[in-house]
This record gives C-alpha cells, sequence and structure tokens, in this order.
C-alpha cells in the first residue's frame, strides 16, 4: 500500500504480473506497495521468503532482471530501480514461487543440516560428479546464468583523487564539505541514488529543519565547487595497496537498455587520502521461524515508510534490544500504520514463534510465563547495528569488539591513508557522526599538507544509543541466522559440538556468510551464537574474513575492455589487405596476422596451394611479408659491446655492410632466440628478432642496458611498426630486385650475407641479402607507409617471372627443408648444443648464458639433439609431439629417446620431414627408429637424418 | 598496487612488469655456487624485498623497488641503472 500518492507510475512486471511502480524506487518497495509479499525461495530449503532489508545487504529478495542473454541473475530487488518495462523474476523455484516442488526439501530437513552433504555423499566415489553433485546443484542455488554470450557494454575507468570518501550520509557529506572547502581534490562516492544515507530513511531535524533539507543543501553546496567530483550509484567494493580503491558504479542498468550506455563501470580509484564513511548494517535476532515474509528489518522497514512512502504491513509489530524499536513504532504511527505491539527485550519480552506460510500472519509472544498470539502482517526487527568494517578489513586488518555499542568497530591503521567517520567509526547519533566526520577530516586534511577550513557544525539530532544484546531466543522451530545461505542456529550448534569451533571453521562447516551477500546482516550474529556454544565470549571467537567485493560485481565489469579483440588486438601488416583481397586464410602469429597460403584457381585444399608455392620458390622467385619479426635498431658506441653481450656469437667483429645469424640464451644457458643482425654502421646495427619473442628480447635488451651492463653506452628501441620488410626468394630474386631498385646490384655487390642501402623509387630503403628458405634471397625494407605499394610491386615483378606470394605453410615447408629452426625447436629447454651450435658460444668473451651453458648437464653427449626425420616404413605421416623410441623398444614412456617438432610435406623431395630432438641424435644418422604418435594413433618407422635435407652444400644460397 | 617510477611518478601496477628479485649479476669466473645461487635459488622473505620491476608500458625505466611482503608498503624505487653503478 502506498502512504503517498505517486504523481506518476509506470509499469513492471514481476513473475510476468503487471504492476504499477514509480520510477526510481526500488524494486522491492514497488513490490511492497502493490502488497507483494513473496518475493523469492531460499537457497536451500527453498522456504518462503520476503523482502528483509532495504539495501545492497538484502539477504532474500534476490531476482532476475530480464530475459535471455540480457538476463542478469542475483540482482537484489532492494537495489534495482523500477523502469517502465522492468521485467524481474522469482528464482530457485519451478514451478512458481508460490507452489515450488523443491519446498519438499523444508520436510526433510531435519536431515539436511550443516554437513549433511559430507556425511551422506560419500560413496561410491565414482557418484561424486556423476549423480549426486548435479541432483544438489539442481536442488539448491540462486539465479541461473542464461549460458548465453553476455551482449551488453561494460566499461572500466580510473580516477584519482586526494580525498575519497566512501559513504555521503551525514559523516561523509560533512567530510566531503570540510575536505572541498579546504581545496582538497574529493571523491564522494555513494552506492546508493541518492546522498544522505540514513538520513534519507530517518524522520530527524537538522537545524531545526527536516534533515533532508540540509542533506539537500549541502549537495548544492558540493556540486558547485570544481574540486569535488559526486558519484552516486557507485559501490566502494574493495580497498588495495598504495590506496588503490575498486569501485562499481551502474551507469546503465537502473533503466532500459540504451544503444552504446554501459551497463555499469568498474573504477580504480587511486586516493591519496581515504575517509571511509560507510555508515552501519541492521543485524537481526534469531528467533523460531523468523523469516517468514512479512519479518523484517525495523531500518528497513523506516525506510520503506519514510523514504519510499509505503506500507510493509497494516498491523505491524516490533522486536528488538534497542532504541530503534521506538522509533520505529513512533514513525509508524505517525505515518497512521497501526502497530499491535512494542516489543523490547529488554523488558524481558521474546517473539518465540511466528505462523504463516506465504506471508506473516501471527507472531507468538512470551512475557514471563505468559505466551500470547498476536495476528500482524509485518514484524520489524532490530538486533542492533553493526559498523560496516569491510573495507578496514580488506588488507589483513581485523575489527576490535565494542561492548559499549555491543559491535565490532575498525581497527585504526587497518588500510594505511585510510581513516573511518561516523556510524562505521562507532558513533551512532546524527549529532555525534557529523562532530566526528569533522573532526576526522580536519585531521585528514593537515595530515595531506592542506590549510583545514573549519565548517560549522550543524545542531543536529543526539538520540542516544542503548542496546542490551539479545543474539538469539530459545524456542521450537528454526531459528535462522543466515538467510541467503539458510543457516540457523543448529548449524552453527553442531558445528561447535562437531568441535568446527574456530570460527573460520564454522563459516566453512555451515556456508555461514557465504552467499554473495557475505553474511553482512548476520555474521555478526552467527559468532555470537557460537561463541555462546563454545563458552567463550565474542571477543575472543573473533570474526571471518572480509575480503572484496563489498558488493558482487559482475566479472563483464571488472573485465571490461579485456573481452575478444580488447584482449588479444590484432595487428597488421601493411600487406594484409592484399593477403586477405587474394584470398589467402589468415593465422595468428601472436597478434599478428598472416597469411596461410594463397589458393589459386582449381585448388581444393591448403596442401596443393602450400606444395605449388614451394615448387615456385625453388624454381622462380616467392615474395613473403617479413614485417612481423622483431626489428630493433640498436646505436651508441657501445653497440657491439652490448652485441656481444646479448649474443652467444661476437658481432663486434662483424663488418659494416655485413649480416650475421645469432642466438640469444637466457642467464640459465637455454636458447631463448635467434635471428639475423646487420651492422649498418660503425655504431649502428639493426637487430631481427622472432616474431614471438619481439617484446621478450626488448625488454632483455634494456635489461641488460640498465641492470646488467649500465656501463655500455648504447641506445635501443623497436622498430618493428616503422619498417615494411619483404622476403624475395628463389632463383629469379634478384632479377625482381633488380626490377624496383634505382641502382641494379649484383652477387659482388651484395654478396650472401650483405646489407646497405638502396633506393626504390627514390625512397631510401634496406636491403639484406639473407634466406629462410635456402634460395638466393633478399629482405627489402622500406619505411612502412610504403608497404602496400611495394609489396604491390614485388608481387607484379616476381608474377612475371612466374612467381608470386607465398604463406606461411610454404615457408614452413621451405625451412624444414633446409634444418632452419624456429621456437617449435628453441621452445625453451634446448641448449645451443642441443641444436648443434655449441660452437657458436664464444669462449672468448662473457655473454649471458655462457657461464650456466657450459655446465656438464647442458653439454652431454647423452642429450636429445635436434635431427631430421624421414619416413622409411608403410607409414608416411609424421606428426609433431610424436614420440621417439628404439625400432623395437616398446612405446612407453620410460622408454622415450625424444620427440618431433616440426613436420612438412617437401614436395622438393617427395616425402614427409620432421625436425625433432633424439637422445645422441647427432651420431645416430642413418639409424631407423620409431614414431609414435599416442593421441593420433600413429606408428610409423623412420630414419634419423642430418636436419639439412636440401642442398645441404649451400650453393644455391650464395648463387 | 601504485609504484612511484622516478621518472614518469606514481602509477599503476598494469604499467609494469614483475623481474624478480634484484640481484647482482656473478663474475663469469665465479665458479658454479655463486651462479646456482642467481639464477635458481630466492629467498622468500616475509618481510622486505627487493625486485626488479620494469615499465614496459612507460617510459622502458627498470626499476629497483624495495617493498615489504607482509605490509605491502613500497619504501623505495629507484633506477636500477644507478644502483647497478
Amino acid at each position: 500500500m502506498r502512504l503517498r500518492k505517486a504523481a506518476v507510475t509506470v509499469p513492471f512486471t514481476f513473475n510476468g504480473v503487471r504492476y504499477q511502480g514509480v520510477p526510481g524506487e526500488t524494486l522491492a518497495a514497488a513490490l511492497i506497495a502493490n502488497g507483494v509479499k513473496l518475493v523469492a525461495r531460499s537457497f536451500k530449503y527453498h522456504r518462503p521468503r520476503g523482502v528483509m532489508g532495504s539495501g545492497s545487504e538484502e539477504p532474500n529478495a534476490l531476482v532476475t532482471i530480464g530475459t535471455g542473454a540480457q538476463a542478469d541473475p542475483n540482482v537484489r530487488a532492494t537495489v534495482q530501480e523500477v523502469y517502465e518495462g522492468l521485467e524481474a523474476f522469482s528464482q530457485n523455484a519451478w514451478p512458481s514461487v508460490k507452489n515450488d516442488v523443491m519446498a519438499v526439501n523444508d520436510f526433510a530437513a531435519p536431515f539436511l543440516g550443516a554437513g549433511f552433504y559430507y556425511k551422506t555423499f560419500m560413496w561410491p566415489k565414482a557418484f561424486w560428479e556423476r549423480v549426486y553433485e548435479p541432483i544438489i546443484r539442481r536442488a539448491a542455488g540462486l539465479g541461473g546464468l542464461s549460458e548465453k554470450a553476455d551482449p551488453d557494454i561494460y566499461e572500466k575507468a580510473f580516477a584519482f583523487c586526494d580525498v575519497l570518501i566512501v559513504g555521503a550520509g551525514p559523516a561523509g557529506l560533512m567530510a566531503a564539505k570540510v575536505a572541498a572547502a579546504s581545496g582538497a581534490d574529493v571523491i564522494l562516492a555513494e552506492e546508493d541514488t541518492a546522498l544522505g544515507g540514513r538520513l534519507l530513511s530517518e524522520v530527524e531535524q537538522i537545524d531545526g529543519a527536516p534533515a533532508i533539507a540540509w542533506v539537500r543543501a549541502v549537495e548544492a553546496e558540493l556540486r558547485a565547487l570544481p574540486n569535488v567530483r559526486i558519484m552516486t550509484r557507485t559501490a566502494v567494493t574493495g580497498a588495495y595497496d598504495q590506496g588503490t580503491y575498486g569501485a562499481l558504479e551502474r551507469v546503465g542498468d537502473f533503466g532500459p537498455r540504451r544503444e552504446g550506455l554501459p551497463r555499469a563501470c568498474f573504477w580504480r580509484i587511486a586516493a591519496k587520502r581515504t575517509v571511509l564513511c560507510a555508515g552501519s548494517l541492521e543485524r537481526a535476532i534469531a528467533f523460531p521461524n523468523n523469516d517468514r515474509p512479512g519479518v523484517m528489518m525495523a531500518g528497513a522497514v523506516r525506510a520503506y515508510v519514510n523514504r519510499w512512502g509505503v506500507a510493509p504491513g497494516a498491523r505491524v509489530a516490533v522486536f528488538g534490544n534497542n532504541n530503534d524499536v521506538q522509533r520505529t513504532a513512533r514513525d509508524l504511527e505517525a505515518a497512521g500504520i497501526e502497530v499491535v505491539a512494542v516489543l523490547d527485550s529488554r523488558t524481558g519480552v521474546r517473539v518465540v514463534d511466528t505462523a504463516g506460510r506465504h506471508a506473516l500472519q501471527s507472531i507468538t509472544v512470551q512475557e514471563g510465563d505468559e505466551t500470547r498470539k498476536i495476528a500482524v502482517d509485518c514484524l520489524a526487527v532490530t538486533g542492533g547495528w553493526n559498523p560496516t568494517v569491510h573495507l578496514t578489513c580488506h588488507m589483513n586488518g581485523r575489527p576490535v569488539w565494542d561492548d559499549a555499542i555491543a559491535s565490532f568497530v575498525p581497527s585504526a591503521g587497518a588500510v594505511p591513508n585510510l581513516v573511518t567517520a561516523g556510524a562505521c567509526h562507532g558513533v551512532f547519533d546524527t549529532m555525534g557522526c557529523l562532530a566526528d566526520a569533522e573532526q576526522i577530516a580536519q585531521a585528514v586534511i593537515k595530515n595531506l599538507g592542506l590549510k583545514a577550513v573549519r565548517v560549522a557544525l550543524p545542531e543536529a539530532d543526539r538520540a542516544p544509543y542503548e542496546i542490551a544484546p539479545l543474539w538469539m531466543v530459545e524456542g521450537k522451530g528454526r531459528k535462522w541466522i543466515d538467510f541467503q545461505n539458510d543457516v540457523h542456529v543448529k548449524d552453527v550448534r553442531l558445528a561447535a559440538q562437531e568441535n568446527f569451533r574456530s570460527v573460520e571453521h564454522m563459516k566453512r562447516y555451515t556456508t555461514q556468510g557465504m552467499a554473495p551477500d557475505q553474511g553482512k546482516s548476520s555474521n555478526v550474529v552467527a559468532l555470537a551464537v557460537l561463541a555462546d556454544a563454545t563458552g567463550r565470549g565474542i571477543p575472543e571467537t573473533g570474526t571471518t574474513t572480509f575480503r572484496p567485493p563489498f558488493v558482487p560485481v559482475p566479472i563483464a565489469a571488472m573485465g571490461a575492455g579485456s573481452a575478444g579483440k580488447g584482449f588479444a588486438p590484432e595487428r597488421f601488416t601493411t600487406s594484409h589487405k592484399a593477403a586477405v583481397d587474394a584470398g589467402a586464410p589468415m593465422i595468428e602469429a601472436g597478434l599478428w596476422y598472416r597469411p596461410s597460403y594463397f589458393p589459386q584457381a582449381g585448388e581444393t585444399n591448403w596442401r596443393q596451394s602450400c606444395d605449388r608455392e614451394v615448387n615456385m620458390v625453388r624454381a622462380a622467385v616467392g615474395i613473403v611479408d617479413v614485417s612481423t619479426l622483431g626489428k630493433i635498431d640498436i646505436q651508441g658506441p657501445d653497440a657491439a659491446a652490448l652485441l656481444d653481450f646479448v649474443y652467444a656469437n661476437t658481432f663486434s667483429t662483424l663488418k659494416v655492410g655485413k649480416v650475421r645469424y645469432g642466438i640469444m640464451l637466457r642467464e640459465d644457458g637455454h636458447v631463448l632466440d635467434d635471428g639475423t643482425t646487420a651492422r649498418l654502421g660503425e655504431t649502428h646495427y639493426v637487430m631481427t628478432t622472432t616474431t614471438a619473442a619481439a617484446g621478450l628480447v626488448m625488454r632483455h635488451l634494456e635489461f641488460v642496458l640498465q641492470v646488467l651492463r649500465p656501463d655500455l653506452d648504447a641506445k635501443v628501441i623497436s622498430v618493428t611498426e616503422q619498417w615494411a620488410q619483404f622476403g624475395v626468394a628463389g632463383p629469379k630474386s634478384r632479377d625482381v630486385i633488380n626490377a624496383i631498385v634505382d641502382t641494379p646490384i649484383d652477387n659482388d655487390s651484395f654478396p650472401y650475407m650483405g646489407c646497405g642501402d638502396v633506393t626504390v623509387g627514390g625512397i631510401a630503403a634496406r636491403l639484406f641479402r639473407i634466406s629462410f628458405s635456402g634460395e638466393a634471397a633478399y629482405e627489402i625494407a622500406v619505411p612502412a607507409r610504403y608497404g602496400a605499394s611495394l609489396n604491390a610491386a614485388l608481387l607484379e615483378e616476381a608474377e612475371a617471372l612466374g612467381g608470386g606470394p607465398y604463406g606461411m605453410e610454404a615457408l614452413n615447408v621451405l625451412r624444414i627443408e633446409k634444418g632452419f629452426i624456429t621456437h617449435a625447436e628453441i621452445h625453451g629447454r634446448v641448449t645451443a648444443f642441443d641444436i648443434g651450435m655449441g660452437r657458436m658460444v664464444s669462449a672468448k668473451k662473457d655473454c649471458v648464458g655462457q657461464t650456466m651453458a657450459a655446465r656438464e648437464g647442458l653439454v652431454d653427449e647423452n642429450r636429445a639433439q635436434l635431427v631430421g626425420l624421414k619416413p622409411v616404413g608403410a607409414i608416411k605421416q609424421l606428426t609433431a609431439g610424436a614420440h621417439l623410441f628404439e625400432a623395437n623398444a616398446e612405446p612407453v614412456r620410460v622408454n622415450g629417446q625424444g620427440y618431433v617438432t616440426s613436420v612438412g610435406f617437401s614436395p622438393t623431395l617427395g616425402t614427409s620431414l620432421a625436425l625433432g630432438f633424439l637422445e645422441r641424435g647427432r651420431a645416430r644418422h642413418g639409424e631407423v627408429i620409431r614414431m609414435v604418435d599416442h593421441l593420433r594413433g600413429l606408428d610409423a618407422q623412420v630414419e634419423v637424418c642430418d636436419p639439412v635435407f636440401f642442398d645441404p652444400e649451400g650453393g644455391r644460397l650464395r648463387g | 598496487m601504485r609504484i612511484n617510477c622516478p621518472v614518469c611518478g606514481e602509477r599503476d601496477l598494469r604499467e609494469f612488469y614483475y623481474g624478480g628479485a634484484a640481484l647482482k649479476r656473478p663474475a663469469p669466473d665465479a665458479g658454479m655456487a655463486p651462479w646456482d645461487d642467481y639464477v635458481h635459488l630466492r629467498e622468500n622473505p616475509a618481510g622486505q624485498t627487493r625486485d626488479l620491476w620494469h615499465h614496459e608500458s612507460g617510459c622502458g625505466a627498470w626499476l629497483v623497488v624495495t617493498r615489504n611482503t607482509v605490509t605491502h608498503a613500497i619504501s623505495d624505487v629507484v633506477l636500477a641503472k644507478e644502483v647497478a653503478r
């Protein structure tokens, strides 16, 4: 029922039934206004449940919003705002929330207590995952995922401030006033839609006017200031190192979806100082059957009546252990709601039972020896308030017990540069909160080195907080503690009885506080019951660990921008478009995309294209984009010394105008990367790395220059993106080059492993005589902006000579035929010795990895060494990843002697070829061994041979 | 976590690459034991530790960061180049 007539209402649906709500009010308020009491079924026992709270701590009223891929499960009805067309659904109930079949669990409750699963579903073991778990998962749970890709947009953002104020209740507003007036850069983050905190829900006066008027005035004042940023609907979810805070801003989820508007934004806020004004959370009392729809927190009842203008009931009783009992009764009466009983436990009165299946109908009250039943449709309960200490505990802080308020309060200094003020500091009256916050904020400002400006304190209510703890009431029936995870008093006692006496053990045994609400309204009650059951005090019992996030954060928001292409951005070469236009399937190489092969008319599978491209390179000429290889420009007087230190072989002896192949080691003696480096000038080199290791090598060079050898005067810079580079390979490669460059070259001016400057149409270019195919080959590099046109020109010239483009498949076959290695071979566990390059590790100079590469175990003749493999039996197929065994050995793990790393079909030699590693392989050329691929079921006879299958003398290279 | 890069100022963890413990590289002829220590053996202190961080998405500086593994407090950040000299 509404207490005030709403000016505007909009339709929404709950479980398919159409209702009217006021835009901006919470779904919970709208349901209460429409008399909907039963909103959910509980997690385990499927007990009927109604709205219990009025904020993000709500344990019961979890709903699913929306349908299909856009369905959001476990949304708290107390947070979700009503908008036109909102569709909300109950969860964990079938066929309906009213007639839920799984409610049979409730009748089996005596058998379903804490630890039930562990004790019951023990054997047979095979049933754990196949039978028991699916049944348990179906029976228990909250909302389900749509199992469809999330089509919604989420964002992430960073913010910086001098002072972050968490919570905009009286304390937060006062702290913001002080900090803002003092000139600090302030962020005021408030979880709610509006500023004011409890002042929105209480009937209080500030400076003789309704408190809300003061709230509005302060808000207007703060909004007018350039140094204050107010973030509503923003819950600060976690405190992290060096003043970093996580915060979830609900951006679009309070209204209908709008194109381009994200649902939520996950903020990372870096704050120099933080004032936590998070307020406090009301706790319940565990009395028998305290979970019926209509039993609510007293503070929530006041919020619905005072803030939202809806009546949670027509006949309301109030039960509690502190002054809020009277406050609640007063507000209800003022709103014209009948208060049928005021039950202050401090007078000895107790609620010992309730009745009503889908909604509360009566309560049973005991006073002395007398028991009476009272017909009510709502019971407001208050067990006192817990300061919201959560954020203060996110960095291992433990709250401390304060007897005066029968609650845990934050321990000072638990989070560096964070202080608490107001209710979360244990100050519960409004005047106290304002004064506390003013004082704390002054100190924070001074601590920041700013001049603190005094701000006049308004006059506010000083209602004292008086409490006589009452945690539970004995009696027949279950006394619920954790409503969201269905934990009751008996479960906690059972945990203690079975010796799970530590609060952390009790938590895990009973699942107390492990639901999405993390026991916000129940943890302290649970540990009070545990303390009682174990004969200890509450302070000794202690609390469980509070961990982020304070409220649930969608993974989609936390990972915003990092899905799909945000996770793996695409890098395209300058020839990308031409390759795609030619119909080449593109394959990923790190973040790069490279053409696999270039299909021609009539070719029906990749092998046909690949074979043709290999033959084309061997017979005429092929063009390949090699721009993805890392290119690092190295300059300085000590450039040569740097290279000598990072490469195992020597580069200081390389002549200007020459290129040399080099291998780099890790400090542990294994191969890091390989590639060629050209000496362009006395103090100028350009290094190429493999595509995969470009970033790694760049980082390594900086490490060497800054950490290991700061004495070296050299600079390195990545120029991978700046140069487009193309391989031109084959017997006609020089013809193509000479058709392109402005001044023709010959074998004398550009011999094998030569390099130098050339011009192409007047454009400065670099030419390298290097080969990854075994053919006479060049690589020509131009500034990247000319890449696409150079590619087109090269292809035109090549095609005129019977050549054309070739892709990664052909490149791979060409290099396997020549025994050239890639990261398939230098996979991190091989040494220069293993790949037959042991003698390249110069003994005349120090280099990274030199000392450790000499270790006995790394130069042992019995190590697996690089070999070539050719099929010689009936099975002609070779596979990478297959294992190698002696010809007559049983193919089991202990007999393994090596493995295959690369395979390809060589059209040049008409056979499959493989590279691999085999124990003592270099001494076993000619031996026939066994290749077994257990995964693919292959068993082939192979001959061990030299890894260079084609043109071992290298005559073609130099031609 | 935020690291105060001497070149760029305080920056978020995401800009940095962790480079392991800050150790002194032994001389090539120091013998196997110091080399084994340098390459393989690491302390795992509950308390103060010195590690290398590379401001890879920033200025490219390698830093020596002194921090406490218990409190997570960072007490010192210097350029590795200056430490090594």
